[in-house]
């Protein structure tokens, strides 16, 4: 009896899962949600980061003539995020070039830099960097330095420096823009293709009246949950494994970490956004609503996750807000797992409270899913 | 601007009386031909029903009339104006009410005629004894403060008669005026535009109502988007003189008794009425093989007057046979208890609001049960509750002696429902429907393929499997909606409000395969604001204003309401009698 009783069951979610599966993938407002965003934004960000490090230009007033500075020059003209190299001869043209805009960064080599290198094995060249973009400007700073340094100098930032200070980016030491945007991105993505898969299962059917067919079915609360909450694991997690598969193989991130304690985080990760959006979608009755539901949610969740400003930056109250946000501990782990091999304690510690809000979003969506019948 | 509109409606029939002047229209919206080659005439001081069943292109013909639509092909003038070249000049003339008026539900009765009279360029200061004579007309002013949105469906109506009227249009263009509407308040609305016709207005009435037909002065019969009658409906009607029939008093084999005569060659037409079963012969056909049967089963056959109705399916060529396949593949229903849905003393409140106020009744097995009602009066709701959709605020309800809300999945095995509208998965095609009603009341494979191959070849989808189930024809969708309904052949089906807008000869066709069931002993619960419709029940539950004001079978409530002067009412006729009896009394009458 108990096995005939499951095994009904089991059809019933069978058939539930195909129609679900078949209405996401058909909805043409589905489609655009869930598949577009993210691949057209995956690769905006990846060339808009690119655009950021690359195609610059730098001013170099060279006043020296021996071999050293030579070699400095020739360093930079086939340097490979260096555009064109301006040369100069004078100080004042220097600064023209960086007041107007001209290039991000300029390069005053002294009379005695060659003579300096030849004593002393090190030697010092003024950089000016334009600080209106200012991350730009860092990040040129962080490739001056690495051709300095191939090359035994040292690049100085300060005009009259009293000790050099060298910089140096643990885990992405060229502050590769797209290292760490990537895989922040592909948590975003998939945090909302999750929620808006769900947040218009249910609304979606309640505006066409489908839902009351489905209440009145012998499918129990639970099984219009799972079944509601499946698919759209399915669909959102092969699109954050695609966005994966792209980071490494496109995008030439090095992923350090273990992809297995990855692979657990992004289903949980995923199951506590099903969770939110099948709560938002009890809640709605159109999916109009739903729709907005899932912006005013979804909107300020990666604005207090962490993926554009550090959450220990923030005030105390929106970082203990933080923790209740999948996306932040997710963010933790495929960062980490991306960058700096991130050891499974730490893993696990991001890993429970995805566990948790996805075990208490999903009982509450029944909840709603059921008490909205009175 | 147009001297023509400042003229009293009286004297705009000065020479010709034609208002309305349809010339070769035609219109396509995509692959759907709305409106086919239509051309016809209406006239000043008449009223004109635009008549036919939903999206026959009535709604399409007024858009196009009202200058909101622009036709494909051919010319329209209204008032002498061509709707397309005058299109300002069109909007001066006319009237018009859409199917949902554009009330602004915050504002009260008065600041919508105000604002509808500033929108039509007039100040309303000066017009205090226009406003006193529309809400006269109306009977709306003892509700001028009212907000609109708390305002009955009724009232609702006569509000945007109102405002439509504003402006002292030539023509007036209603758009199913009495969709949601009660039927006391169907009354006023008739009572009026007669008033107006008599003044000279030309008034354009489109209903999906047959019965409404007979009450026109001239009748524009639509049917997929052709015009398939012109003229007084007494000339339709009476081409069918000598045709109608009653068996009276069949009683309880009426239903058996239906099927076998719409299975004679003779038959055309054929409906329940209360206990007599009423049949329209074929054109040619003699009355002796009706005559035959209605001696066999010791029935009186009399001669009745044909309706509007009878004449719109003799002029589709008649309606389906008798049989239900459907039916003659279930095998009869067994039921431990007699009673298959009952409920006590059911109640629900939202907020202030009483939707459903005390209501009991017993429903026996294999009865054909129904919830009479307008809009608004409880029906959904007390409907809502038996099938365990909505909790009941006090009171009970069970469906084979289990309240729905806690009985387990399986028992939820135990009953069909379909839905208002068709409530199937648009995004899913016409068989992926079908697999997931077979699978969702967890059928085994087998099963599954079974029955799905037999409702294919039951309702005659096989064309239209991959097709989406929007892009149906509306008979076809409604067998769709039956047949996933039916799928796990539930001793009970809850049907709400199943025959809405659809045309008579797919209602006749759904009310076959119900006589059938119910023969099978399936209990069917059924809604619905057709008062002919109930004809069909064995008993019939009437709402009215969240009470069941009434309980019996069709020919004891008509038969109430008979009286020297109407000897004969119809089922809307025994709702009037209830509610003006009733303590109920309508508000406007205050």
């Amino acid at each position: 009896m108990f096995y005939h009783d499951f095994r009904t069951m089991l059809i019933r979610l069978r058939a539930q899962f195909i129609k679900e599966l078949l209405c996401i993938l058909r909805d043409p407002r589905n489609r655009v949600v869930v598949f577009v965003p993210p691949l057209m934004q995956l690769l905006i960000f990846s060339y808009a980061a690119t655009m950021e490090v690359r195609n610059l230009d730098i001013a170099v007033y060279n006043q020296d003539t021996g071999r050293a500075a030579q070699e400095l020059v020739w360093h930079l003209e086939a340097a490979r995020f260096i555009a064109q190299v301006h040369h100069v001869h004078s100080n004042t043209a220097l600064r023209e070039q960086l007041v107007q805009g001209k290039v991000i960064a300029a390069i005053a080599i002294p009379a005695d830099f060659s003579r300096t290198v030849a004593v002393s094995g090190s030697g010092h060249a003024q950089v000016l960097v334009d600080g209106r973009r200012s991350n730009s400007g860092q990040i040129v700073v962080g490739y001056l330095s690495s051709i300095a340094r191939d090359i035994r100098f040292t690049a100085d930032t300060a005009p009259i420096p009293e000790t050099s200070v060298t910089v140096r980016h643990w885990f992405n030491p060229n502050l590769v823009y797209l290292w760490f945007m990537v895989p922040g991105l592909t948590g975003t993505l998939a945090f909302f293709s999750a929620l808006m898969i769900t947040a218009l299962s249910i609304a979606r059917e309640r505006e066409l009246g489908t839902f009351d067919q489905l209440l009145v079915s012998p499918a129990s609360t639970l099984e219009i949950i799972l079944s509601k909450s499946l698919p759209a694991l399915v669909i959102s997690s092969l699109l954050a494994l695609l966005m994966i598969t792209l980071a490494i193989w496109f995008f030439r991130i090095p992923f350090t970490g273990s992809f297995g304690l990855l692979l657990i985080g992004l289903v949980l990760f995923i199951l506590s956004a099903v969770g939110i959006g099948l709560v938002i979608s009890a809640i709605s009755m159109t999916q109009q609503q739903a729709i907005l539901g899932g912006f005013v949610i979804g909107v300020p969740t990666v604005l207090i996750s962490g993926f554009a400003t550090p959450v220990e930056n923030m005030p105390l109250l929106l970082q203990w807000l933080a923790q209740a946000i999948p996306l932040t501990h997710f963010l933790i782990i495929i960062e980490g797992c991306f960058l700096k091999a991130l050891p499974p304690r730490d893993v696990l510690a991001n890993l429970w409270p995805l566990a948790v809000i996805a075990f208490t979003m999903l009982p509450i969506a029944m909840i709603f899913a059921r008490s909205r019948l009175q | 601007m147009y001297p023509v509109a400042a003229l009293p409606p009286s004297s705009a029939a000065e020479h010709d009386d034609t208002a309305i002047i349809i010339d070769h229209v035609d219109k396509h919206f995509g692959n759907v031909h709305a409106l086919r080659d239509l051309s016809a005439e209406i006239h000043y001081g008449r009223l004109t029903g635009l008549v036919g069943p939903d999206g026959a292109g009535k709604t399409t013909l007024m858009r196009i009339l009202t200058g909101l639509l622009v036709p494909d092909a051919g010319h329209a003038t209204l008032a002498g104006f061509d709707v397309v070249a005058n299109n300002d000049a069109i909007h001066v003339v006319s009237g018009y009410m859409p199917q949902r008026f554009g009330l602004y539900e915050d504002l009260t009765v008065m600041e919508n005629m105000h604002l509808y009279a500033q929108l039509r360029g007039m100040d309303a200061g000066r017009h205090i004894d226009l406003f006193t004579k529309l809400l006269d007309f109306t009977r709306l002013a003892p509700f001028t403060g009212r907000l609109a949105g708390k305002l009955s469906g009724g009232m609702k109506q006569k509000l945007g008669l109102a405002c439509a009227l504003m402006a002292r249009p030539r023509v007036l263009l209603l758009d199913e005026p009495s969709v949601g509407v009660d039927p006391v308040s169907r009354q006023d609305l008739w009572r009026m535009v007669q008033a107006l016709t008599g003044e000279g207005m030309a008034v354009v009435w489109s209903t999906a109502y047959l019965d409404e037909a007979e009450r026109c002065d001239s009748v524009l019969l639509l049917n997929e988007g052709r015009l398939a009658f012109a003229g007084p409906p007494g000339e339709l009607t009476g081409r069918l003189k000598g045709r109608s029939f009653r068996l009276e008093a069949v009683g309880a084999q009426r239903r058996a008794v239906l099927a076998e005569a719409l299975d004679l060659d003779t038959i055309g037409d054929g409906v329940i009425q209360g206990a007599g079963v009423r049949v329209v012969l074929r054109a040619g056909a003699g009355p002796e093989k009706i005559q035959a049967l209605a001696g066999r089963v010791g029935a009186r056959l009399t001669p009745v007057p044909a309706r509007f109705e009878d004449a719109f399916i003799d002029l589709l060529g008649g309606g389906p046979g008798g049989t239900s396949a459907l039916a003659e593949r279930l095998s009869p229903v067994e039921l431990t208890s007699d009673i298959a849905v009952s409920c006590h003393n059911l109640t629900k409140r939202f907020g202030d609001f009483i939707a459903t106020d005390n209501v009991s009744f017993k429903v026996h097995k294999g009865e054909i049960f129904g919830l009479l009602g307008p809009n608004g009066a409880g029906k959904s709701t007390t409907f809502k509750m038996l099938c365990g959709l909505l909790k009941p605020t006090g009171g009970e309800a069970h469906v084979v002696g289990l309240d729905l809300r806690r009985a387990p999945g399986i028992a939820k095995a135990q009953l069909g429902y379909m839905a208002q509208k068709f409530s199937l998965y648009g995004l899913l095609s016409v068989r992926q429907n079908l697999e997931f009603s077979a699978g969702v009341y967890g059928l085994d494979s087998t099963t599954q393929r079974e029955r799905i191959e037999e409702m294919i070849r039951i309702f005659d989808l096989h064309d239209w499997l991959s097709a989406a189930p929007d892009s149906l024809p509306l008979g076809h969708k409604q067998r769709l909606a039956l047949a996933c309904a039916l799928m796990h052949h539930p001793p009970v089906l809850f049907l709400d409000e199943p025959t809405s807008g659809v045309d008579p000869i797919t209602r006749r066709e759904f009310w076959t395969h119900i006589n059938g069931l119910a023969r099978k002993g399936v209990t069917i619960m059924v809604t619905t604001h057709f008062m002919d419709e109930a004809e069909y029940c064995d008993r019939v539950a009437m709402l009215y204003r969240a009470r069941l004001i009434a309980l019996d079978t069709p020919d004891v409530l008509k038969r109430d309401a008979a009286s020297a002067d109407r000897p004969d009412p119809t089922m809307e006729d025994a709702f009037i009698h209830l509610v003006e009896t009733s303590a109920l009394t309508d508000e406007v009458k205050i």
